[in-house]
């Protein structure tokens, strides 16, 4: 049986609006982009695509997007006043439009990231309605989830076993993987792990602490609703 | 454990002997493993943000960053014109408050979506005050209306850019209606009639947003939904029967989103954003706004 919708995917998202795709949708892209850095922004690159690059302003993308990088959640009433708080916390922002792109979806911002301690992240993501999102490009390689599961996301040489390695690692912790894709660029692989339950930051140091992993990230799932129950 | 048609939650609470809103406490408890007290501090959640909604839209300044909506919801809470006394003028007030809210980016529950989300707490704040209903049993009547929704989504669209307005205030008015029924004592078959009548008078109604923008006409087209509701839940009430069965309503719906032309779904480039003052409004708000 496929899974079947929460009745809180009808009675909500709780969010900030007015829209669900163009304003809580592109805050989830923003957090997401914030726990891929693991660190605080200094400066933020943010491009908008299609739809989101016509109805930005309207809308309050440019705001959720910004909120979403503080590290607000869709339902944070901060979100109206994220540039002002942006400020105050030192972060710079710019914003770029690309009016059509045919080869992404019609709300789809991409986000690259600089921390205060010399770190970057890129992410590419699209809004899908009701607040669901698919991040589908991080640091160039092409991936699909929906960040609404506890999801570790790992660019690693491409090494044989390193797979085993990883899936051991964490199933040594008792965690189920729900998920698993893998992609590869020459030499380098992107793992993609969604995982039943969270995952502790030993874990995530050990298999930091493998020598051929580069990028080791934890992102938490955050919809406000059905998937804010532990499960 | 799935519902495909409002037909099989009516059958499940006939073989269960239970009322639609404990039909969905199961449904939401077996799938998603919750308990029935998660169940219902998500319901009540979700209830209290949609009475925030509506007091703020009633007690503080709304005005859209576009300017198109101008704190409407106290003028008409306060309009010393009734057409049908104070309830119905109130109810009316309550779906355009959180309508404003939602466009001047306040906190909303999407129900089913954000340009839809006045119909169903204008509907809920009324019943309580105009039929001294507790809260407790407002959570069973926001069950029932998710009932109705899951069906939709399933069989038809939210979306505006799948089903136009019908998917998105033609379904919160079904939804509601449902409440309304269930709330007044209507039994399962009623609750579906209502749900009917209410989907047949949103039947092909567009979305064409001035704009782009959840604002004119989506905040009246909430009000109007709330009085679609109540007359809706009025006729199922009293017995008389929508001839078409809900279920192939909803089916109905989805075939005629199906047919409507893209530039009426959402992509504001027909009907009222078509209009010559609807692009006069949307060349002035996005320079201004710019």
């Amino acid at each position: 049986m496929t899974e079947q919708p929460s009745l809180f995917d009808i009675l909500g998202p709780i969010m900030i609006g007015p829209s669900s795709s163009h304003t809580a949708g592109a805050s989830r892209i923003g957090y997401v982009a914030r726990q891929l850095l693991h660190d605080e922004p200094k400066k933020a690159i943010i491009t908008l695509y299609n739809s989101f690059a016509k109805t930005h302003k309207g809308h309050g993308t440019d705001k959720a997007i910004i909120g979403g990088i503080l590290g607000f959640g869709p339902d944070d009433e901060r979100i109206r006043q994220s540039p002002e708080l942006a400020k105050k916390a030192g972060l710079e922002w710019e914003f770029k439009f690309v009016g059509d792109f045919v080869r992404f979806h019609s709300n789809t911002a991409r986000i690259k990231l600089f921390a205060k301690n010399g770190g970057t992240v890129e992410v590419v993501g699209a809004s899908l309605g009701g607040g669901r999102i698919k991040i589908q490009e991080i640091e160039g390689f092409p991936v699909d989830f929906n960040a609404q599961t506890h999801t570790v996301v790992i660019i690693a040489d491409d090494v044989p076993g390193s797979i085993q390695h990883i899936s051991g690692a964490i199933a040594q912790r008792q965690v189920n993987i729900a998920n698993m894709f893998v992609s590869r660029m020459e030499n380098i692989a992107n793992m993609v792990i969604e995982l039943d339950q969270a995952l502790d930051d030993d874990t995530l140091k050990e298999i930091k602490n493998f020598s051929w992993v580069k990028f080791v990230r934890l992102v938490e799932p955050m919809l406000e609703g059905s998937s804010r129950y532990e499960k | 454990m799935e519902f495909s048609l409002l037909s099989d939650i009516v059958e499940y609470c006939k073989r269960e002997k239970k009322d639609m809103a404990q039909a969905m406490v199961d449904y939401e408890m077996r799938n998603k493993h919750l308990t029935r007290e998660q169940v219902y501090d998500g319901l009540m959640r979700v209830l209290l943000v949609m009475e925030d909604s509506v007091d703020q839209g009633l007690t503080q300044q709304v005005i859209s960053p576009s300017g198109m909506l101008n704190n409407w919801a106290k003028q008409v809470y306060n309009a010393p014109i009734e057409t049908l006394g104070a309830s119905l003028k109130k109810a009316t007030a309550r779906a355009i408050a959180v309508g404003e809210v939602n466009a001047c980016m306040g906190k909303i529950a999407a129900a089913p979506t954000a340009g839809s989300a006045g119909i169903m707490p204008a509907v809920l704040v009324t019943m309580m005050e105009e039929h001294k209903i507790p809260r407790e049993r407002i959570l069973d009547a926001l069950l029932v209306s998710s009932a109705i929704g899951l069906i939709f989504a399933k069989n038809s669209s939210f979306a505006g850019s799948e089903a136009g307005c019908m998917g998105e205030t033609g379904s919160a008015a079904a939804m509601a209606a449902a409440s309304i029924t269930y709330l007044l004592g209507g039994n399962e078959e009623q609750i579906l009639e209502a749900v009917g009548f209410a989907l047949k008078a949103s039947m092909g109604l567009v979305c064409d947003p001035v704009g782009g923008l959840v604002e004119e006409p989506c905040t009246t087209r909430n009000a109007v939904g709330v009085a679609n509701a109540f007359v809706s839940s009025q006729m199922a009430l009293a017995g008389i029967q929508s001839l078409i069965p809900a279920d192939e309503v909803i089916f109905a719906t989805k075939e005629v989103g199906d047919l409507m032309s893209p530039k009426l779904k959402e992509s504001a480039q027909g009907g009222l954003a078509n209009t010559k003052t609807g692009r006069e409004i949307q060349k002035k708000i996005f320079k201004t706004v710019e």
